[in-house]
């Protein structure tokens, strides 16, 4: 496992062919079934989801997209969902918990998109929800970080039992460019920012919030992403067993812990 | 993100003019004697715009109020015992400066963070209430909020007590990074617990409700009320300008605006909110 920074990292994630959620599916699952629509408003180009086979098990994956040029990112709203894109999501959770399969998480998102409609269509109201359904969903979730864990936005997709980082994923309250702004009034001094958030893997381990670091190809996932997707899949694999082992109700209390114990106070 | 928030209710109450700045609550013009109104140029007796619980009486402007100041106008007179008053927030990410800025603004509002919690009577009726200050580094959650918020859902949930919170937050707290993000989830997870067992759970959003505690546990009650125009929202409003290369029209993410979408279920001026919450109550008691 490498030691950069986080910045360097950034420089990683960003580099142009980074592997995305549409290169991992063919590598990760077979016979991947897509599915569409939030049965409310539309359907969101940001997120993928439906059914297909792990390792011969059925398993339900929902994954924020970045496109690979500007065609797919015109189409999928470069990887910033609408509120109708969380709630596919939800949709498809709850039926993985009607027909007990694990979920899948895949993230690699900038935020939630920030704009008219979104506000119109409540993008507050379909995060909330989701963060309070996927805590309770019965049945295992694990999520993974494949590069950029934006905000809200990565969290919609996050309440789960485990979550993982690929090695160079940063995963953020804000962007670095955001902090930046509002700490220096200097949306440039990014670089900066980035250091200071403490947003990767092996800090986030250190604070309790991400579960498993999953190595990348040398020199970042874009160099072999076959072996970076072989390396995502022994993760998953071994996630799965761990969590398909326990009870529900362990499993949910589990979860809820995860959660319940972040925070750092004191009380006298 | 916060000095958007600023502006944003700068530019809806005083249009252009760059005085009678209203942050924190606190008219700062004229000094203590007269309450000239942001949005009207209304001037009234201080004492009467007190009275009002700080209502315009000529354009039922509401200005922003301290928590305090809320409990005072909401809860039964002596019945509010606090729950965790001494809870401070460490410095989880060691971030340059928050200590120091923490101490600053305990000293100055004689907070220990940015929201009380405890419970109390409404009219006779025992609650669990939350209230948000705006006054302490934008009411954002962090560590503090969101164990406090966590707390008061999960004693609800042991006294079989409904839980009123009054939100308004500028969104997660930079300063504590990916745990205060943390935060939206325990929280709504607590919410979930607790709704799970039955209990009611009124929001009331109150100027400005944004970011990261819109994505939590503000959008997920029972019964979401907002006081009349406030300032409700995900993104925030020059962010979304920035995306559109527009202006966006002056109603945007008001009360108003999210009734409208149907994100609300309606909106209570100050003076009745009290009697609502305790109707609201009584009905669901079955």
């Amino acid at each position: 496992m490498n030691s950069l920074t986080a910045c360097e990292r950034l420089d990683i994630i960003r580099h142009k062919n980074r592997p995305t959620v549409r290169d991992y599916i063919p590598m990760l699952f077979d016979d991947f079934f897509e599915m569409h629509g939030d049965r409310l408003y539309g359907d969101d180009g940001a997120i993928i989801g439906g059914v297909g086979y792990f390792k011969g098990k059925p398993v339900t994956v929902i994954a924020t997209v970045k496109g690979r040029n500007l065609e797919e990112n015109k189409a999928s709203n470069f990887g910033m969902p609408h509120p109708e894109g969380y709630r596919k999501a939800l949709r498809l959770a709850k039926q993985a918990e009607k027909f007990h399969r694990p979920v899948i998480c895949l993230v690699d998102t900038a935020g939630a998109f920030c704009g008219i409609e979104a506000e119109e269509r409540g993008q507050g109201e379909a995060i909330a929800k989701n963060l309070m359904e996927f805590s309770s969903l019965k049945t295992p979730v694990i999520t993974i970080i494949l590069g950029e864990g934006g905000s809200g936005g990565a969290l919609a997709l996050a309440v789960c039992d485990e979550l993982a980082m690929l090695e160079n994923a940063l995963y953020s309250v804000i962007s670095p460019r955001g902090c930046a702004s509002i700490l220096w009034k200097d949306a440039s001094r990014e670089r900066e920012a980035c250091e200071v958030l403490k947003i990767t893997a092996e800090d986030l381990s250190r604070l309790g919030i991400c579960d498993g670091i999953i190595e990348e190809a040398p020199g970042g996932a874009h160099n072999d992403p076959e072996l970076t997707a072989e390396y995502i899949s022994e993760y998953i694999s071994g996630a799965i067993k761990r969590k398909c082992e326990k009870g529900l109700d362990e499993l949910l209390n589990e979860r809820y812990t995860k959660f319940r114990k972040v925070g750092e106070f004191s009380e006298n | 993100m916060l000095e958007d928030l600023f502006s944003v209710v700068k530019m809806r109450f005083n249009g252009d003019k760059k005085e009678n700045s209203n942050e924190g609550g606190k008219p700062s013009i004229p000094k203590g004697l007269m309450f000239k109104c942001p949005r009207c140029s209304n001037v009234v007796f201080m004492e009467e715009f007190e009275k009002t619980g700080k209502v315009c009486p000529n354009c039922n402007y509401h200005a922003r109020l301290s928590s305090r100041e809320r409990l005072d106008i909401t809860v039964d007179k002596g019945s509010f015992v606090e729950y965790d008053p001494l809870m401070t927030s460490k410095n989880p990410i060691d971030f340059e400066g928050y200590p120091e800025k923490q101490a600053d603004l305990r000293a100055k509002t004689g907070l220990k963070d940015a929201v009380i919690t405890g419970e109390a009577t409404i009219r006779g009726e025992k609650v669990v209430i939350g209230i948000m200050d705006s006054r302490y580094m934008m009411a954002s959650m962090g560590s503090v909020v969101g164990e406090k918020i966590t707390r008061a859902f999960e004693q609800a949930e042991k006294k079989k007590l409904p839980v009123i919170m009054f939100t308004c937050s500028g969104g997660a707290r930079m300063q504590e990074g990916t745990v205060s993000l943390m935060q939206m989830a325990k929280t709504c997870a607590a919410a979930k617990r607790y709704s799970d067992s039955g209990g009611l759970y009124i929001t009331v959003m109150t100027d400005p409700t944004t970011g990261g505690v819109t994505a939590s546990f503000a959008s997920v009650g029972d019964i979401i009320i907002a006081e009349p125009k406030v300032l409700i929202g995900f993104a925030g409003r020059r962010v979304i300008e920035g995306t559109i290369k527009q202006r966006l029209p002056d109603d945007f993410q008001s009360a108003e605006f999210l009734l409208q979408h149907g994100f609300i279920d309606m909106i209570v001026e100050r003076s009745k909110i009290r009697r609502t919450i305790a109707h609201l109550i009584k009905l669901h008691k079955g």
